[in-house]
């Protein structure tokens, strides 16, 4: 057999063996800086800062494009290899285990920093700070807007001259209109006259406001006793700003809870059943001879009743939660409320 | 000397079909190892004498996988919308329900399925965690795999409790109510739980909506994750044998040796001395 002959392209062959990298440059940075300025330049100042962002671009992009060319040009490139030296295993250093074939590696001390243990403390730590930029925001978005901005509706109700002395009404009007039908709340008036105020000894009118939601876990209290058609009245309907108020004359004889059989009596303590205080109470303002509802208040227990009633009054909390007694102390943070 | 008889053709052709077919799932078992991955998740050693009590846990698995299919064909029907309808007056969420009940083809079964599905759901959950109490299949090593399972079936309580709400009719609304201040008055936190749920200090749209993402996304995402642990603690562990068995199928420790001396991450293997360097693996799983 006769010897082999090196093919004619052996020595372009051999080029392509060789390791075959561009060696490092900065040039593509620039030129990616210089893409950025142009594209914050069009929102910004297209003329000035985009031009300077082309101009950036332009360099850069040149001189990267002349070093990647270089090669092609018949430019010599020099390219310092990366090597590590190996060593026999010896004195200070880890032997592979014998079965195994392997490079002896020196053994380093547990306090230095060795590169591996660097990229792995900064990938745990910008993984870290990455997952926290990320998760912070989101959790607060899924959590916070329940309890911000928590604003207070103003309910008008219509005239006084709706409302006659000493008579009960049910009075279902929407809170909300933005909300519409799903934030419709009833409330119990009566109208008890006006009344010296304690501070300015001034007439004010009174009026006793409460609200339907069951102290025990929210339903809707009915007042026990006849209504409208059975008394022979009619019932009221009017519109105001906040959509269509109906007011149904009543008798009652306390309230009812549907669900769970708590009863109360009409100024709303609590008579019988599984509610742990009074029906809460909406604090009110007339405004140009009209009545304003404002937010709810909690209360313990009202003793007489009327305009001389004396209500035990506490900040608005949940349906089930005590105000007063020992059993307040489960419920020490309310919260926030309008 | 055995004389090779020459095969048949009906014999080549079932070669060739035997070929034909393992031809993909030897191309698919060489890149993926799946093939076997599947053999491992669904073949191990059962006793003999086991009875179907033993299968509740694949049947409530089975009626998850209903309820979760079934939901996410539902889901394209479903509105999760408190706004009134300004031609009916009639809440856009109820509407959306009517119209899958009444007029959607097979709207009504789909929806029965998952109505009455999740009934279903709990109850196997609840039969399945009585078979493993009954048949002792809590005990070590299979503590964890009780606490998943509790995780799982507390998981699907919360299924049922946003799930109820997304009629938007009277009985939900109130129920989830009753429900939201159930939960209000725990004590410390229970307020601002309640109020997390509504989205605000009264039930409202917001409340549909988020009940909603948590029916459908949040929770089911958890009782994935938490069934596939169930899962691989089924297939590390082993099949319980029943109270009444003399087969051993799982991978029960050596009652001889006191829990304490076993093998662990911080207590290796005692071993004799000359014995093999490996160190067994934590748990002896061979």
């Amino acid at each position: 057999m006769e010897p082999e002959q090196p093919s004619p392209d052996t020595e372009q062959e051999s080029l392509h063996e060789e390791a075959h990298l561009p060696p490092p440059t900065f040039w593509p940075i620039g030129f990616a800086i210089g893409i950025v300025v142009v594209l914050v330049g069009l929102v910004i100042n297209p003329e000035l800062i985009s031009s300077i962002g082309a101009v950036i671009a332009i360099v850069f992009g040149f001189l990267w494009a002349r070093d990647a060319t270089a090669e092609l040009r018949g430019q010599t490139l020099v390219v310092e290899p990366e090597r590590r030296q190996l060593k026999e295993a010896g004195e200070g250093m880890t032997a592979p285990p014998a079965d195994q074939q392997g490079v002896a590696l020196p053994r380093v001390d547990p306090a230095t920093v060795t590169r591996s243990r660097f990229l792995e403390g900064a990938t745990l730590g910008l993984g870290g700070v990455i997952g926290g930029l990320i998760t912070v925001p989101v959790a607060g978005f899924a959590l916070l807007p329940s309890f911000l901005d928590q604003k207070q509706h103003k309910v008008d109700l219509g005239p006084l001259s709706n409302f006659p002395l000493s008579q009960w009404f049910v009075t279902t009007f929407v809170v909300d209109p933005a909300e519409g039908e799903v934030s419709r709340r009833t409330a119990f008036i009566r109208n008890n006259g006006n009344v010296a105020d304690p501070k300015t000894k001034k007439q004010v009118p009174s009026f006793t406001i409460i609200s339907n939601h069951c102290a025990h876990l929210g339903c809707p209290v009915q007042a026990n006793g006849p209504t409208g058609a059975i008394l022979g009245q009619k019932t009221i309907h009017e519109r105001t700003a906040n959509g269509p108020v109906t007011l149904d004359p009543v008798v009652p004889a306390g309230y009812g809870c549907p669900c769970h059989g708590g009863q109360y009596d009409t100024e709303g303590n609590r008579t019988a059943g599984p509610p742990v205080r009074a029906l809460d109470r909406y604090s009110f303002e007339i405004d140009k001879g009209r009545l304003i509802l404002l937010s709810t208040y909690s209360v313990s227990h009202v003793v007489g009743t009327g305009a001389q009633a004396k209500i035990y009054r506490y900040k608005e909390a949940g349906p089930g939660e005590h105000v007063d007694g020992p059993e307040q102390w489960f419920y020490p943070l309310q919260p926030p409320h309008h | 000397m055995a004389v090779r008889r020459k095969p048949t053709r009906a014999e080549i052709r079932r070669q060739r079909m035997e070929e034909l077919i393992n031809f993909p799932l030897d191309w698919l078992e060489e890149r993926s190892g799946l093939i076997g991955g599947v053999r491992y998740f669904l073949f191990r050693n059962v006793p003999s004498d086991i009875n179907w009590m033993q299968t509740l846990g694949s049947a409530a698995l089975t009626a998850f996988l209903v309820q979760a299919i079934t939901g996410v064909i539902l889901a394209m029907y479903y509105v999760p919308s408190a706004a009134t309808d300004p031609h009916t007056g009639k809440p856009v969420a109820w509407e959306s329900i009517v119209n899958i009940s009444d007029n959607l083809f097979m709207g009504w079964l789909v929806r029965g399925m998952h109505r009455w599905g999740a009934s279903v759901f709990i109850i196997l959950m609840f039969l399945h965690m009585g078979r493993v109490f009954l048949f002792g299949a809590y005990k070590y090593p299979r503590e964890l795999n009780w606490i998943i399972g509790v995780l799982i079936l507390v998981m699907g309580m919360m299924e049922g409790f946003t799930g109820y709400l997304l009629p938007w009719d009277q009985t939900a609304y109130w129920a989830t109510v009753v429900g939201i201040n159930l939960n209000g008055t725990a004590p410390f936190l229970g307020p601002w739980l309640a109020q997390f749920l509504r989205g605000g200090q009264e039930i409202s749209g917001e409340t549909l909506t988020r009940f909603y993402s948590l029916h459908m996304l949040l929770i089911p995402g958890a009782i994935i994750a938490l069934i596939g642990l169930h899962l691989y603690l089924v297939i590390r562990l082993g099949v319980t044998s029943p109270p009444w068995s003399k087969e051993a199928a799982g991978m029960e420790p050596d009652e001889e040796e006191p829990a304490r001396l076993r093998p662990g991450l911080t207590r290796p293997v005692p071993r004799p001395a000359g014995a093999s360097a490996m160190q067994a693996e934590p748990g002896g799983r061979e």
